[in-house]
């Protein structure tokens, strides 16, 4: 039996990486756990209310695109809709080529991942900026965001120092004040001479078609303020719908994804700048992108779109920490990348059906996510439809669980084997001549036999003995 | 340019079709989210969050000028409605410059612009498209001073939402610009300002 993907990955990485996650995500947990416990008696009832409020836009999401389309359109932006990343592609492509600009400056979007889009740029010969510090790196690097918020969270500063060095943004500095200030000072011309800037969308509300952006940065700020072209690149289930309702998603969002309480700037664009305005886009356009969403609202699978991208679940995920973002291959990582990975992949269910496995389903993601998400409920149905469909990569590395089907089924069997149980201290189990005890233990270590305290245990606290 | 949107709303109506019951709009207060320590509270208030929010508040004009020499910064972007008032008390050495070119954008060394109202919860500037004479402005030096009149202040975040016009371009700042990209590290200043000040006017 071969090895789960993600494991194989998970055994070449640098102990320099897999601490650098380790730091990064627990700070994350941390900040995030003071901030909600230290602001809210009961933060549970807040995830719940918004995770009713996101299923609701979802269930509702014909009306409330059209209500987004109306309004955008009203407010003097163009809306595009692009039923495949390609389309959307095209689309930019077309708005950028009509430009006339050679630079674009870009913003995090998750979104544009999902398109590959600055290596497209880069391709057909535009000159995109990633503005964003951590995404800048990643393009210097010709690398992938590993985390959705903290994109370079697989990178310490001596990584950062030398990716500064080969682009030649000056000689090997590895403090963070000094990288930060030479990519303002490399930035800033770019920023004006760009024609045009793509931003993402963290919400759009259907009520007044308002953006919401989320940074602490200023870059989506600044890339709109030199540019004459605004293009918003968004997937649908970003649509929400009244204004009312951003104060809450905000508040949870900003809370989850970095423990603040507000971000430096959130920014409200409903259209063009104002008619006396001398800085800012003239045009902007709003593309909602499908790219298979549209098949899994009304499914059982529809409440991963509630999801509003803040990584809490891949901050606290032991599966993520251990093995870094990259290791889930596509563009989202962690619990939420493992459900939402498979279901938008472009060649299909399969591609990334092993994820599924690559858990172990404690829970954890579902206890932080602040919308709610029934992550490993989610999880388990992805492995049912594996072996539902006969989808051989999401079955790879699972070992057999026949024997285990067997004991269950049978009491007598089950406490014996408990008894028994014991024996295996003494079996050297990464000697055995056995393909499958080999993958699975070459990486995993035992913990010492304690199978049947548990029944003991009942039985002298006076519970009934079923078994 | 032909777009795929019939094809979309086709695709999602059917997918929502399946759905024998959607979930209602659940029934909450827009200001929920807002923390029990954090509701009430006036200017004496909003102005302790402004500076837990990393936004400097300067009580005169003259304490303005002392800011800028401080830092030793003698020339910046300002508003032209605000020049006229500002200029005669900040002093001769501190040059106002009412346009803003953007070949010369390194020369402002700060920008003065109007902030529409705050956010008592949260400590937050809101400035406005057609309030704010120039984006730039506000945004490309490395101090930016926010004129607001105290009397222009929102309880809560929620209130603050709702109560917005048409307004294409509203942007609640909360301090500085800062980023924790590199091992967390908190380093401020990234591409917007580095310090962001609040005058009451």
């Amino acid at each position: 039996m071969s090895r789960q993907a993600l494991d194989v990955f998970a055994s070449t990485l640098d102990e320099s990486v897999l601490q650098a996650i380790e730091v990064g995500a627990r700070s994350g947990v941390d900040k995030r756990l003071a901030t909600l416990t230290e602001d809210y008696e009961d933060p549970d009832m807040l995830r719940r209310l918004a995770g009713r409020l996101r299923q609701h836009a979802l269930d509702h999401l014909d009306e409330y695109l059209a209500n987004a389309e109306q309004r955008l359109t009203e407010n003097g932006a163009r809306v595009h809709f692009a039923g495949t990343t390609g389309r959307a592609r095209d689309i930019i492509l077309e708005i950028l080529r009509r430009s006339g600009t050679r630079v674009v400056t870009k913003s995090k979007s998750m979104a544009s991942e999902e398109l590959d889009l600055t290596r497209v740029l880069q391709a057909r010969g535009f000159e995109p900026l990633e503005t964003d510090l951590g995404e800048f790196v990643v393009q210097l690097d010709d690398d992938h965001p590993s985390h959705i918020v903290k994109p370079i969270i697989h990178k310490n500063r001596r990584d950062v120092a030398r990716s500064f060095e080969r682009g030649g943004l000056g000689d090997y500095d590895d403090d963070p004040e000094t990288i930060t200030r030479r990519a303002r000072a490399f930035m800033r011309s770019k920023f004006l001479e760009a024609r045009a800037t793509i931003t993402g969308a963290n919400f759009i509300s259907a009520e007044s078609g308002r953006i919401a952006l989320v940074t602490n940065e200023g870059n989506a700020r600044f890339g709109q303020a030199g540019a004459d072209i605004h293009i918003v690149l968004a997937g649908i289930d970003k649509v929400i719908p009244r204004d009312r309702d951003l104060a809450l998603l905000l508040s949870l969002l900003i809370r989850s994804a970095t423990g603040q309480r507000m971000t430096s700037y959130i920014e409200l664009v409903a259209g063009p700048r104002s008619a006396d305005q001398p800085s800012g886009p003239r045009e902007m356009h709003v593309i909602f992108m499908d790219a298979n969403r549209s098949a899994i609202v009304g499914s059982e699978m529809a409440p991963i779109l509630r999801c509003i991208r803040c990584g809490a679940c891949m901050n606290t995920c032991p599966v993520y920490r251990k093995s870094s973002g990259h290791a889930y291959r596509g563009v989202y990582p962690g619990p939420m990348g493992t459900v939402l990975g498979p279901l938008l992949a472009e060649g299909g269910f399969g591609e990334l059906s092993d994820l599924a496995r690559a858990s172990t389903l404690c829970g954890a993601c579902a206890d932080v996510c602040p919308v709610d998400i029934p992550l490993p409920e989610l999880i388990a149905r992805l492995r049912e439809r594996s072996v539902r469909e006969h989808v051989k990569q999401g079955q790879q590395g699972v070992p057999a669980m026949g024997l285990y089907a067997l004991l269950a089924g049978h009491p007598r069997l089950w406490r014996l084997v408990m008894r028994l149980g014991r024996l295996l201290d003494w079996v050297p189990l990464r000697k055995l001549p056995a393909q499958l005890s080999r993958a699975w233990f070459d990486t995993r270590t035992l913990p010492r036999w304690r199978g049947g305290r548990f029944r003991r245990w009942l039985r002298g606290a006076g519970g009934d003995n079923h078994d | 340019m032909t777009d795929d949107r019939e094809a979309m709303f086709a695709r999602l109506r059917e997918s929502l079709g399946r759905l024998n019951v959607r979930t209602a709009y659940p029934d909450f207060a827009a200001d929920i989210a807002t923390p029990k320590a954090r509701r009430g509270g006036g200017p004496e208030v909003f102005r302790q969050r402004l500076e837990a929010a990393n936004t400097r508040v300067v009580e005169s004009v003259p304490a303005l000028g002392e800011l800028l020499r401080d830092r030793d910064t003698r020339h910046g972007y300002c508003d032209p409605s605000l020049a006229t008032i500002l200029g005669p008390a900040l002093g001769d050495d501190i040059e106002l410059l009412t346009t803003f070119d953007r070949e010369r954008m390194d020369e402002y060394t700060f920008g003065i612009t109007r902030a529409s109202a705050g956010i008592v919860e949260t400590g937050t500037l809101i400035l406005k498209d057609r309030d704010t004479s120039d984006r730039l402005g506000a945004l490309a030096p490395w101090i930016h001073i926010a004129c607001l009149n105290p009397d222009r202040l929102y309880a809560t975040l929620a209130e603050a939402i709702i109560d917005l016009d048409d307004d294409p371009n509203v942007i609640l700042v909360s301090g500085h610009s800062q980023t924790a990209d590199v091992e967390g590290i908190m380093i401020h200043g990234v591409h917007g300002p580095g310090e962001q000040v609040c005058l009451f006017l």
